[in-house]
C-alpha cells in the first residue's frame, strides 16, 4: 500500500481510537457506577478511584513498553550472549569484560569525557553572553533569533554544513572550506583535513553541537535574566559597581539554578549524542563516541551483548542526572 | 538599567559589534551551505562560495569545432570559430593549450599545437586553427581560458534533485517518507498524553506524586537503551521493520516529555475554572475536551513543534526500526548520510540535498518561535 495512504489511515485510526477508547471507557464507568440511585455516593468514590487510571493507560503503556521495560531488558541482554540459530545464554559479566579491553571503548570514553567537559560549559557561556548582551539592544530579539535557528536544523543538516567548512582541497587548489581557506592565507601552510587530525578533530566535531545548543541556553537564560529583580541591580549600581561586576556578583549568582539546569541538559544531549559523528567520521581518526559505538556494535558487528553493555554504560552516566531531576522535580511538588 | 546613575554605558557599542559578529558567525557557516546549492558543481570545486556572490576569476575548459568542419585556404588546413559560441562571451584574461600551463598566452597570441599546427585566440573568443597538414582525430583542440566571471547562480541542482526521476538520488521519495514518518509520530501523542497529563494535574488519587516522579526519570533516559529489546519485540510480534513500528517508537519516546509539559502548564490552569465546572455537573471528560484542550492550546502547540522537529530531524529511530533493507522507506537524513559516504565531492548534490531537508524546520521554526520558546521555557526541569 501506498505509505502515504497507510499514513493518513493511520492518523485517523489513531485518533479515532484514541477519542474512542477514552469516550467509550468513561462512558461504561459512568453506566457501571451511575452517580444516582441508592448507592450514588460510594459510586462516585469509586468511580473517582477509577478514573484517573482510565486517562493514564495508554500512556503508561507507551511509558512501559517503550522506556521502561527496555532499561531492564537491556540490563538482562548485557548479561546474555546469543547463539547461533536463535536464543541466548547466560554470559555474566563476559561483555563487559570484553568491552572493557577493547581499545575503542575506552577511546570512547576519553572522546566523551571531552564532549562532557567542552559542550556544556561551552554552550552555557556562550548562551549566556548573547543572553546578556542582547537583553540590551533593540535588535536583540532578530540576533537572537538568529542564533537560534540551527536548534531546528538537524545533526545531519549540521554535519553537512560543517563539513563543507572544513573542506580541503589538495595544496595550490582554491580552498573552498573557510576554514581552510582562512588558515592558508593565514599561515601559508598547506591546508589541513581537519577531520582527520587525532585529538583535535574531536573539538572540531564539537563545534557543530555547540553551534546548536547555543541557542537553547541562551533562552532559557535569557528568560532568566530578566526574572531577576531589579531593585538588586540598581542597588549594585547605586553602590558604584561596574557592568562585569553586576553581571559576575549580581546576576549569575541568582540564575545559578537556571545555569546548573541548562547545564545538565545539555550534557544529556551530549551523552547521547550519534548522528554528528556518525556522519562526519563515523568513529574514524580517533573521534569514537559511546553512542557510535554502540550503534557499531549492535547494527554492525551484530554483537547484542557487548551493544547493551555500553547502552548501560551510557544509561550509568545519566542515572546521577536523572536522581538530582527527580530530586528537584519533587521538591518543587510539595 | 545601566544609565540610571547617570553615565552611558561606553560599552554599548562593544556590545553592537560583538553581537553583530556572534550573529555573524553562527550564520555563516549556513549560508554557505545556502549559497553552494544554487551553484554548479564546477563553480562549487573552483572558488569558495563567499566568491560566488562577486565577480570571479576563473579558469574554464573549451573546445574547438572538430577537425572535420575544417576548409582548406591557399594551401593551408583552417578550423575557425568561437569558444562562447551560444553562451555569454566572457573577459577574457589569459589561455593556454595544455593543462600544465593554463594561462601560457595573452589574447591575440598565437600557440603551438602539440600536434603540429597553430591556435589564435583573439579577445572576443574567437579563434584560428591553421596547418599545412590536414587536422586529425574526432575531437576540437582543447584551449583553457582565465575569464572574469560574473555571479552566477541556478536552479538546476533543486530541479534535478526533487523533479528528474533517475538522477536525485531518491530525495523526492526520501521526502515524502520523511513527512509520512513525521506527521501521525506527532498527532498520536499528544492526544494520548493530554489526557494523562490531566490526570495527573488535576485528579486526585493515591500514586499520583509516585507517577510525576518516574515521568521526569523517564525524561533523561537515553533511547539507546530501547533500541535492542524494541526492535526484537517489534521483530517478535510481526511490525518487523516498516512505519507501523516507527510510529510506535516515536509516540513512546516523545511521551515523557509530552506528559510533563502538558501537565506544568494544565497544573496552571485557575483551580476554580475547574472546580466550577464540576460543581456544575460536568463530568471529567466534559471538563477535559470542553475545557482544558482549548485552554492548554499554547501547551500542545509548543510539544508539537518539539516532536515535529525531533522525529523530521531524527536519524537514529528510523535507521533501527523503519528503514529495511529494500531502502523504499528510506527518510532524508538517512539519505544524506549515505551521500555523505557515496557523494562526499559532490558538494552540488550534498548542499541541495541538505537543504531540502532543512527548509521544512527552518519554515515551521520561524513562524513558531514564540511556542518554542515557551515549550523549553516549560520543558526544562526546574
Amino acid at each position: 500500500m501506498n505509505p502515504v495512504i497507510l499514513g493518513l489511515i493511520t492518523i485517523v485510526t489513531g485518533v479515532a481510537g484514541c477519542i474512542g477508547y477514552f469516550f467509550l471507557s468513561n462512558l461504561i464507568l459512568d453506566a457501571v457506577l451511575p452517580a444516582r440511585g441508592p448507592n450514588a455516593g460510594r459510586n462516585i468514590n469509586r468511580a473517582n478511584l477509577i478514573r484517573p487510571w482510565l486517562f493514564l493507560l495508554p500512556a503508561m503503556a507507551a511509558l512501559g513498553l517503550y522506556l521502561a521495560y527496555p532499561v531492564i531488558e537491556t540490563l538482562r541482554l548485557s548479561l546474555m550472549d546469543r547463539v547461533q540459530g536463535g536464543g541466548y545464554v547466560w554470559a555474566g559479566f563476559d561483555n563487559y569484560s570484553q568491552m572493557l579491553s577493547e581499545a575503542k571503548f575506552w577511546e570512547a570514553m576519553r572522546n566523551n569525557l571531552l564532549w562532557l567537559i567542552v559542550v556544556p560549559a561551552a554552550s552555557t557561556a556562550l548562551g549566556l553572553l548573547v543572553a546578556q548582551l542582547t537583553d540590551r539592544i533593540a535588535w536583540g530579539n532578530i540576533a537572537k533569533s538568529l542564533i537560534f535557528m540551527p536548534m531546528a536544523i538537524s545533526f545531519v543538516g549540521a554535519s553537512v554544513i560543517w563539513k563543507l567548512v572544513y573542506d580541503a582541497r589538495p595544496e595550490g587548489a582554491d580552498q573552498i572550506g573557510v576554514l581552510n581557506a582562512i588558515y592558508v592565507w593565514m599561515s601559508g601552510d598547506g591546508p589541513q583535513t581537519w577531520l582527520t587530525l587525532p585529538f583535535w578533530n574531536n573539538f572540531f566535531l564539537m563545534v557543530v553541537l555547540i553551534w546548536i545548543q547555543t541557542g537553547f541556553a541562551m533562552v532559557i537564560l535569557s528568560a532568566a535574566l530578566r526574572g531577576i529583580p531589579e531593585e538588586t541591580v540598581e542597588a549594585a549600581i547605586v553602590d558604584g559597581a561596574n557592568p562585569f561586576q553586576i553581571f559576575f556578583r549580581i546576576k549569575v549568582p541568582q540564575i545559578k539554578n537556571t545555569i546548573l539546569v541548562v547545564w545538565t541538559t545539555i550534557t544529556i544531549t551530549v551523552l547521547k549524542v550519534f548522528d554528528i559523528v556518525f556522519a562526519m567520521t563515523n568513529g574514524q581518526w580517533e573521534t569514537q563516541v559511546l553512542a557510535n559505538y554502540m550503534y557499531d556494535k549492535m547494527f554492525r558487528a551484530n554483537d547484542w551483548g557487548v551493544g547493551s553493555a555500553a547502552a548501560m554504560v551510557i544509561m550509568l552516566l545519566v542515572t546521577p542526572i536523572l536522581v538530582w531531576n527527580v530530586r528537584n522535580a519533587r521538591r518543587e511538588m510539595r | 538599567m545601566d544609565n540610571i546613575a547617570g553615565k552611558r554605558s561606553s560599552l554599548t557599542w562593544i556590545v553592537h559589534i560583538t553581537v553583530a559578529a556572534l550573529v555573524a558567525l553562527w550564520l555563516f557557516p549556513t549560508v554557505g551551505l545556502f549559497v553552494s546549492s544554487f551553484r554548479t558543481g564546477d563553480q562549487i570545486s573552483a572558488s569558495g562560495w563567499w566568491r560566488a556572490l562577486g565577480a570571479s576569476e576563473q579558469t574554464l575548459t573549451f573546445r574547438t569545432a572538430a577537425p572535420d568542419t575544417q576548409v582548406e585556404e591557399g594551401g593551408f588546413y583552417v578550423v575557425e570559430g568561437n569558444l562562447f559560441e551560444g553562451g555569454d562571451p566572457l573577459d577574457l584574461r589569459a589561455w593556454g593549450v595544455s593543462s600544465r600551463e593554463v594561462d601560457a598566452f595573452r589574447t591575440g597570441d598565437t600557440a603551438e599545437l602539440r600536434k603540429g599546427g597553430t591556435l589564435t585566440l583573439s579577445p572576443d573568443g574567437g579563434y584560428r586553427m591553421e596547418n599545412t597538414e590536414p587536422f586529425s582525430g574526432k575531437r576540437g583542440q582543447r584551449v583553457f581560458v582565465s575569464a572574469v566571471v560574473p555571479p552566477e547562480f541556478t536552479l538546476e541542482n533543486y530541479n534535478n534533485l526533487l523533479f528528474k526521476a533517475g538522477q536525485g538520488e531518491g530525495m523526492g521519495e526520501a521526502f515524502i517518507n520523511t513527512l509520512t514518518v513525521t506527521i501521525p509520530a506527532t498527532i498520536i501523542p499528544i492526544l494520548v498524553a493530554a489526557f494523562a497529563a490531566y490526570a495527573l494535574a488535576w485528579m486526585e488519587f493515591p500514586g499520583r506524586a509516585l507517577l510525576i516522579a518516574i515521568i521526569v526519570g523517564l525524561l533523561v533516559v537515553p533511547l539507546q537503551l530501547a533500541l535492542i529489546p524494541l526492535l526484537k519485540l517489534h521483530l517478535g510480534i510481526g511490525i518487523g521493520k516498516g512505519y507501523l513500528g516507527v510510529w510506535l517508537a516515536h509516540t513512546g519516546f516523545g511521551m515523557p516529555l509530552a506528559i510533563y509539559l502538558l501537565r506544568n502548564y494544565m497544573a496552571g490552569l485557575p483551580r476554580d475554572l475547574i472546580e466550577n465546572a464540576r460543581v456544575d455537573g460536568a463530568s471529567e471528560f466534559q471538563i477535559f475536551t470542553k475545557l482544558i484542550l482549548p485552554l492548554s492550546f499554547p501547551a500542545l502547540a509548543s510539544f508539537a513543534i518539539f516532536q515535529f522537529l525531533w522525529t523530521w530531524n531524527d536519524l537514529l529511530v528510523a535507521k533501527v526500526f523503519l528503514i529495511d533493507s529494500t531502502g523504499q522507506t528510506t527518510v532524508m537524513t538517512a539519505r544524506i548520510v549515505e551521500m555523505l559516504g557515496t557523494r562526499g565531492g559532490n558538494w552540488e548534490i550534498l548542499a541541495t540535498a541538505a537543504f531540502v531537508s532543512i527548509a521544512v524546520p527552518l519554515a515551521v521554526f520561524f513562524a513558531m518561535q514564540r511556542y518554542l520558546v515557551r515549550g523549553l521555557l516549560a520543558g526544562s526541569v526546574k
